[in-house]
């Protein structure tokens, strides 16, 4: 607020009105007018018509299987991105760093490159699919590949957003705790996991947001087989390749209105995360 | 998803008293090693595997595909129009919003942000609503002449789009955290509004600019969803390299596919390095800014 003001009363600082016009005039061309074109779009199809493709049972299958492999791969990243978080916070050991920068592999490599890896690794002949496939448990072409895709291209949302919580946890509490006469188990599920909680929730929708809407690493794996493995960005790209404009201006819309709830879910909770750590 | 100003914090400091003991310690490091192993080695490791299995004779000879040669330039031209306009447009974005108020800040920003929310596929399908056949300036640009839609241009856009964020993110936190304070000083010191940005501001923020640059640059490469709806995948016209990978994938010619994705694969290491450089960096210059440097940052030129 203080810094707010002196820059108003000084404002001798120029070029707020051409950074300004450029920024809104881009901000427009690239992301207002393109996505509100979507919606006047299909609002031309009127309510009816976008429920009408959105509600046939392809569709919901693929909504289902996006949703719902989405959410496990988020609640599997929760656990696995807490566990490399903490170990990343709180020890020491050799090669930490490179373990470190790797965790971010999913950001840095392409989807494409991801989707053809993970498929090679997990088809019946790869390293991994070879030893699965004799347990009963195929992966690859299966709705359990299109979550394995997902765990890995979600795992660094919840590992990062994790890491600067626990690094802000207070040494005092825990040791407060632990005085007391708190066993580490219950410091850990009384203390630290409800301090890190907002952390740990942001970086789980994060996780699930960018799984939902994910398409390269994923189409590779699914084998793409209508009402059993079809995602929705890939039954968007299904009905533009037919021509069907209609059907995926409708899909696209839905996913965008979802899109911006789950964005708007992220706000609110990164919201109470500041407010937590005021808070401490 | 730190910003290059954050993460120098990361440096750990162990804690004493509380720690778990030894042994629940070894098991925890094992386990997260074993996790990241199988879940971010073992996919990478692959690439190279499949890469290198007909030999390195095979593997060398899918750099000599005129398709393979021509998705390596337009992955690079993309990029070399793609950053350079994150780079300017993420630059005015942070001068306007991180050192002036005016309403409508917090709003601007959700804007800027909205493309990191929207699926790459979705992004594609808005261009195409817009600049395809029967979008919205599609009659237009059809009497014109003007292909942007299954041509070079579309890629260039949806690229863009996709990275709009990247720079403008990295910048904006840290000019709001440094103020305005130095470009005061340096232009009560005479300096004009150019210098004072080129010799103030950019010096400060150069770290948060590179590794924004650096994110950019490894996503606008390595764009897959976006392009690929928008693309209209001709090859050896407007395949980018992800896009040559799934071709070459589709066809079953799994050799040469995974030596392109080689390729993106060691782009996304050396981000990595660069990532990890330059975080470090940034770590180090936060500690030393002071406003002394002002005045050191104006003397050369009032020497000249």
């Amino acid at each position: 607020m203080k810094r707010g003001r002196t820059r108003r009363r000084v404002g001798v600082l120029p070029g707020f009105g051409p950074t300004l016009g450029i920024t809104v005039f881009m901000v427009s061309v690239v992301v207002v007018i393109p996505l509100m074109g979507l919606f006047v779009r299909s609002a031309g199809l009127g309510f009816g018509g976008v429920w009408e493709t959105v509600t046939t049972p392809r569709v919901l299958a693929a909504f289902r299987l996006s949703f719902g492999a989405s959410l496990i791969a988020a609640t599997i990243n929760a656990v696995i991105g807490f566990l490399v978080a903490w170990t990343l916070v709180r020890y020491e050991f050799p090669g930490k760093r490179v373990v470190d920068a790797l965790v971010d592999l999913p950001f840095a490599l392409p989807t494409a490159v991801s989707g053809i890896a993970l498929t090679a690794l997990f088809a019946p002949q790869g390293w991994v699919g070879r030893l699965l496939a004799p347990l009963g448990l195929p992966v690859a072409f299966t709705p359990l590949g299109v979550t394995v895709a997902l765990v890995f291209i979600g795992l660094p949302f919840v590992v990062r957003t994790l890491q600067p919580a626990l690094m802000d946890l207070d040494a005092e509490v825990e040791e407060a705790a632990a005085v007391l006469g708190a066993g580490r188990l219950q410091i850990l599920s009384k203390v630290i996991v409800p301090t890190v909680l907002p952390a740990l929730l942001t970086g789980t929708t994060l996780a699930f947001a960018r799984a939902v809407g994910e398409y390269g690493s994923v189409v590779f794996i699914s084998g793409n087989m209508p009402n059993k493995t079809e995602i929705v960005p890939l039954l968007i790209v299904a009905k533009l390749e037919q021509y069907d404009f209609a059907g995926a201006t409708a899909i696209g819309a839905v996913m965008l209105v979802l899109s911006f709830a789950i964005l708007l879910a992220v706000n609110l909770l990164q919201g109470w995360t500041g407010r937590y750590r005021e808070g401490n | 998803m730190a910003g290059a100003g954050g993460r120098h914090r990361a440096a750990s400091r162990p804690r004493q008293g509380v720690g778990e003991s030894a042994p629940v310690r070894r098991l925890l490091i094992a386990a997260t090693l074993l996790v990241l192993g199988c879940v971010l080695v073992l996919p990478l490791v692959t690439v190279f595997a499949e890469a290198l299995r007909g030999g390195l004779g095979a593997y060398l000879a899918s750099f000599r595909d005129p398709e393979a040669l021509a998705a390596i330039r337009l992955t690079l031209l993309v990029a070399a129009i793609a950053v350079p306009v994150n780079v300017f447009f993420g630059l005015s974005a942070s001068w306007a919003i991180a050192k002036f108020s005016f309403p409508g800040k917090r709003l601007l920003i959700t804007l800027i942000d909205l493309p990191y929310a929207v699926s790459p596929v979705v992004s594609g399908l808005v261009y195409i609503m817009i600049y395809g056949a029967n979008g919205v300036f599609g009659p237009w640009l059809a009497a014109h002449d003007l292909q942007v839609i299954f041509a070079v241009p579309g890629i260039v856009l949806a690229t863009i789009f996709v990275t709009f964020p990247f720079v403008a993110r990295e910048l904006i936190p840290l000019m709001e955290e440094q103020g305005t304070e130095e470009e005061q000083a340096a232009m009560t010191l005479g300096a004009s509004g150019w210098q004072t940005f080129r010799r103030v501001t950019l010096p400060n923020v150069r770290w948060a600019l590179l590794y924004g640059v650096i994110l950019c640059n490894a996503r606008a490469m390595g764009e897959f969803g976006a392009v690929s709806v928008v693309s209209g995948h001709i090859r050896g016209k407007t395949a980018t390299m992800p896009l040559q990978v799934e071709i070459l994938y589709n066809e079953y010619n799994y050799v040469a596919a995974f030596a392109v994705a080689s390729l993106l694969a060691m782009l996304a290491l050396v981000t990595l390095v660069a990532k990890a450089v330059v975080e470090r960096r940034a770590g180090a210059a936060a500690a030393q800014i002071t406003t002394t440097e002002i005045e050191t940052a104006l003397q050369p030129h009032e020497a000249s």
